[in-house]
C-alpha cells in the first residue's frame, strides 16, 4: 500500500481478503469437489479480481486445523514477473507458500496430537484478516474498500463460537462485510450469521463444478456496484439460541443475569459462573414490568 | 477510554464527509489544533521535533489496560451486564458557560451522543433514560429504552438552558423510576454536572441515603470544579466522581462508563430472566406490528409467547412483556466475561530467543517490526501464544477485536472432543493428511503444464503471458 501513494483510489477499488479452508479432514472426505479442483477455481477467481482493476488487492490467508497464515499478498509481489516464463507468479508463490503452510500445519498437529480436528480455525483467520484490514485503514485516508471472503468447507467448531462472534462484531463496527461461500454439506451457522450481521453475502453453491462462476458473479463485484446488483438474499438465518445444558435450540429460555448463560429450564445455580439464583421471579417481574410500561404505550 | 480504532475511523470518515459539506459546527475541532506548539519537543541536539505521539499514546493505553486487568483479577469476573442507566444532564444556567467551546451544553450533548452509541454497542441488553435539570426541576426527556436513535433525537431537540440546577430533585426523580426496576438489573445514574451549586428543597443527605438503600450507583462527571456533595454522593453509592479538564478529557471520562462495571453481589441479585428468542417473520407476510401499530410487509420478529409482531430486537414484547433478544445480542456481551490478557512489552534486546528470532513481522497484520534503520521497533508479545504484535494491532486486539489471533491457533483445546477421538480415528487422520499432501504435489505438477485441459488455466498456462 505504501508503495503507491500517488495512485488515486476511487470507490470501486477493493481489497479482498480470501480465507481459504485447507482442513485436510474435510477435503479428503468431500467427494463432490477435490482440493485441486477447488484451488483451480479459486486461483482463477483471484486472478480475475486482480484483472478487474489494476489497484485491486488480494490477500489470501490459509485456514488450517492447527494454525493460520498469510500465503499470498498481491501488494508484496506486484513487481515480480513470472518465473521461467511459464506460470504467473500468483500461482507459483501462492502454491509454494500453501505447501509450506500445509506441512507446518501438519507438524503442529502432530505436536499437540489430540486437538479438536473436525473444524478449521475460522476464528484465527478472521482475526488475522481484521488485523490486516485495520492496518490498511491506518495507512491513510486513501485505501481500497476492504472485504473478507470466507471459502469454507469444514463444519463449525462450537468451541470457537465466542471468538468468531467477537470477530464478527469487530468487522461490523469497522464496516467490513464478510462474504462467505460454503462448499460443505450443511449450512454453516457461523458464516450465515457473519454475513448477515456484517451485510455480506452468503452463498452455498448448488453445483460445485461451477464454483468459479458462483465466485465471479457474486463475489467479484466491488462494494459500490453491489447496490445495483440483485445478490442472493439471506434466507432464514436462525437467530434462536441453544441452551448450554442440552444444546437444544429453544424459543424461550432462562438467562443468567450475571453471565448471560442460556438454560432451557430453571436452575438453582448457574453452571457457568456459579451464582446462586433466587426464586423464579421471571414471570412476576415481567408482569410488573408490563404494568409499569403500560401507561407509556 | 474505550474509543476504539473503529471509532477513530468513523470520525475520520465524518471529517471526510464534512469536507464536501457544511463546515460550520466543526469549530471546536479547530481549537484543539491551535495549540500546535504543544506538539513539539526539543531533542538532544536542540532541534524541534514533533512529539512521538504513537509511543506516548501506547504507553497511556497500556497503563489503562493494566489498571483494568488488575481490577478484574482481584475478584471473580462478574460484570453487571444488564444495566438500567439514567443519564442526568444539567441544563441550568451554568451549562451556557463558554469555557468549553462552543459551550458546556454543546460539548455535553455531543459527547453524550457518542456515549449512548458506545453504550448500546457494549451493552446490548441494557436500557438508558435521559433526565434534564432546568430551573431547579428535573424532567424526564426519554423513558427507559433500548434504541439509541430515539434518545439522541430527543436529546438534540431539547438543548436550551436556564435557571438553577438541583441535585436533590434530580436524584429524587430518578430514584422514583429506578426503584421499580427488577432486582437483577444494575441501577445506575450518570450525572453530567455543569453547575457549582445545587438548589435543593430539602435535606440532600437523606436523598443520598435513600439512593444508597435502593442500591443505585451514582456517578458524577463535573465540568467546572470538584464539589464535596458530588464526591460524597459517589462515595456513598459506589460510583465514580471525576472532573473534566477539557473536551477530550471529558470524552475519555464519559466513555469510561460504557463498559459494564464489576458486579457487586449486593447491588444486583443474580437471577434467571426469562427471555424469548423470536424468529423472523416470513418474507412477504403482511401483519400489524405491535410497537408502531402499523401494518408492515416482511421484516419483523414474532414473539414466541404471544405471537405478537415486533419490528426490532432487543425489545420487550408490548403485549406480554417478555424480553425479546436474539442470540447475537447475548454473544456481543460475552467478551466482557472472557477478556484477553494484556500483552507484554518486548525489549529489543530479547531477540536472542532462538524460536522467535525469525519473526520480523507483526503476527496480526504482517507489518514489519523492523524500522528502516534495521533497528527493531517497539512491539509486544502475547503471553499466551508468544507471537509478536505491533502496537497498533495490540490496541485493536484489546479494544475492538477481543481475540488474540495467535491464541486462537494454539489454545482452545476442547477436552470433550479430544476424548471422543479414539485410536482408529487418529490413525485415519494420518492417512487422510497423506492423501492431501499427495494431491498437492499432483496439483503443482498439473500447474506446470503448458496447455492443460482445464479451461480455467488457459490464461495461466499460455507461455507468452
Amino acid at each position: 500500500m505504501t508503495s503507491v501513494p500517488s495512485k488515486r483510489y476511487s470507490d470501486d477499488v477493493s481489497l479482498v481478503v480470501v480465507l481459504l479452508d485447507t482442513n485436510p479432514f474435510f477435503w479428503t472426505a468431500s467427494s463432490s469437489l477435490s482440493f485441486s479442483q477447488f484451488l483451480s477455481h479459486v486461483l482463477a477467481f483471484v486472478n480475475s479480481i486482480l484483472l478487474l482493476n489494476q489497484l485491486n488487492q488480494v490477500v489470501v490467508i490459509a485456514t488450517g486445523y492447527n494454525t493460520c497464515d498469510y500465503i499470498y499478498d498481491s501488494s508484496m509481489d506486484a513487481s515480480q514477473s513470472s518465473e521461467k516464463g511459464r506460470m504467473p507468479s500468483v500461482y507459483s508463490n501462492l502454491l509454494q507458500k500453501l505447501e509450506e503452510f500445509m506441512i507446518k500445519d501438519e507438524k503442529l498437529g502432530k505436536e499437540q496430537s489430540q486437538r479438536a480436528i473436525a473444524s478449521s480455525l475460522l476464528s484465527g483467520s478472521l482475526s488475522m484478516a481484521l488485523c490486516y484490514i485495520q492496518r490498511v485503514f491506518r495507512s491513510g485516508p486513501l485505501h481500497p474498500q476492504p472485504r473478507i471472503l470466507c471459502l469454507q468447507g469444514s463444519s463449525d467448531g462450537p468451541e470457537q463460537y465466542v471468538a468468531v462472534m467477537n470477530a464478527i462484531f469487530s468487522a461490523q463496527r469497522s464496516m467490513v462485510p464478510i462474504d462467505s461461500c460454503y462448499v460443505g454439506a450443511n449450512n454453516s451457522a457461523f458464516l450465515q450469521q457473519a454475513s448477515y450481521i456484517t451485510g455480506g453475502v452468503y452463498v452455498k453453491p448448488q453445483h460445485l463444478d461451477g464454483l468459479f462462476q458462483y465466485l465471479t458473479t457474486v463475489f467479484a463485484t466491488d462494494l459500490h456496484s453491489r447496490s445495483f446488483i440483485r445478490l442472493p438474499r439471506p434466507a432464514g438465518v436462525d437467530f434462536r439460541a441453544s441452551c448450554f445444558c442440552h444444546k437444544t435450540t429453544i424459543d424461550m429460555g432462562y438467562i443468567c443475569s450475571v453471565c448471560l448463560s442460556i438454560f432451557c429450564k430453571h436452575h438453582k445455580k448457574c453452571s457457568t459462573c456459579g451464582s446462586v439464583f433466587g426464586q423464579a421471579q421471571s414471570d412476576t417481574s415481567s408482569a410488573s414490568d408490563h404494568k409499569r410500561k403500560a401507561p407509556e404505550t | 477510554m474505550t474509543n476504539s480504532i473503529a471509532e477513530k475511523r468513523r470520525q475520520q470518515e465524518d471529517e471526510d464527509d464534512e469536507e464536501d459539506g457544511d463546515l460550520e459546527g466543526w469549530g471546536e475541532r479547530n481549537y484543539t489544533d491551535e495549540r500546535s506548539w504543544e506538539a513539539l519537543q526539543e531533542d538532544e541536539s536542540g532541534l524541534l521535533r514533533p512529539i512521538d505521539n504513537k509511543a506516548m499514546y501506547h504507553a497511556q493505553y497500556r497503563r489503562r489496560l493494566r489498571s483494568l486487568s488488575a481490577a478484574s483479577n482481584s475478584h471473580r469476573i462478574q460484570k453487571g451486564l444488564i444495566r438500567f442507566l439514567y443519564i442526568v444532564l444539567d441544563l441550568s444556567r451554568a451549562a451556557s458557560v463558554m469555557d468549553f467551546r462552543p459551550s458546556r451544553m454543546a460539548v455535553v450533548a455531543k459527547n453524550a451522543e457518542a456515549f449512548i452509541r458506545e453504550f448500546f454497542d457494549q451493552n446490548p441488553l441494557s436500557q438508558i433514560a435521559l433526565v434534564t435539570i432546568k430551573d431547579g426541576v428535573a424532567h424526564s426527556l426519554t423513558e427507559l429504552g433500548g434504541s439509541p436513535e430515539s434518545h439522541i433525537k430527543a436529546l438534540m431537540a431539547k438543548l436550551e438552558c436556564s435557571g438553577d440546577s438541583s441535585l436533590q430533585n434530580a436524584l429524587d426523580h430518578v430514584h422514583e423510576y429506578l426503584d421499580q426496576i427488577p432486582s437483577y438489573g444494575h441501577r445506575e445514574v450518570l450525572i453530567l454536572y455543569s453547575a457549582l451549586t445545587s438548589c435543593d428543597p430539602g435535606d440532600i443527605m437523606e436523598t443520598i441515603q435513600k439512593c444508597k438503600k435502593s442500591k443505585i450507583r451514582c456517578s458524577v462527571i463535573g465540568l467546572s470544579a470538584e464539589m464535596f456533595i458530588c464526591k460524597h454522593l459517589c462515595q456513598e453509592t459506589g460510583g465514580l466522581y471525576s472532573v473534566a479538564l477539557d473536551e477530550s478529557h471529558f470524552k475519555d471520562l464519559i466513555l469510561e462508563h460504557a463498559p459494564p462495571p464489576p458486579a457487586i453481589a449486593e447491588f444486583a441479585i443474580a437471577n434467571l430472566i426469562k427471555m424469548g428468542f423470536p424468529q423472523r417473520a416470513a418474507e412477504g407476510s403482511i401483519s400489524i406490528c405491535s410497537c408502531h401499530k402499523e401494518s408492515k410487509v416482511g421484516e419483523g420478529y414474532i414473539c414466541p409467547r404471544c405471537k405478537a409482531r415486533v419490528c426490532e430486537l432487543p425489545t420487550e414484547c408490548c403485549i406480554c412483556g417478555l424480553t425479546l433478544v436474539s442470540s447475537p445480542h447475548l454473544a456481543r456481551s460475552y467478551h466482557h466475561l472472557f477478556p484477553i490478557a494484556p500483552f507484554d512489552e518486548v525489549k529489543p534486546s530479547c531477540h536472542n530467543e532462538p524460536h522467535l528470532k525469525s519473526q520480523k513481522t507483526c503476527f496480526g497484520c504482517q507489518q514489519s517490526l523492523v524500522n528502516p534503520g534495521n533497528k527493531p521497533s517497539l512491539h509486544v508479545a502475547c503471553p499466551n501464544c508468544k507471537q509478536y504484535f505491533c502496537l497498533d494491532c495490540d490496541i485493536y486486539i484489546h479494544e475492538s477485536l477481543h481475540n488474540c489471533p495467535g491464541s486462537q491457533i494454539l489454545g482452545s483445546t476442547d477436552k470433550a472432543v479430544e476424548q471422543s477421538l479414539d485410536h482408529t480415528n487418529r490413525a485415519n487422520l494420518h492417512a487422510l493428511k497423506k492423501d492431501v499432501q499427495k494431491e498437492f504435489k499432483d496439483h503443482m505438477h498439473h500447474m506446470d503444464c503448458n496447455f492443460c485441459n482445464d479451461m480455467y488455466f488457459h490464461y495461466g498456462c499460455t507461455p507468452n503471458l
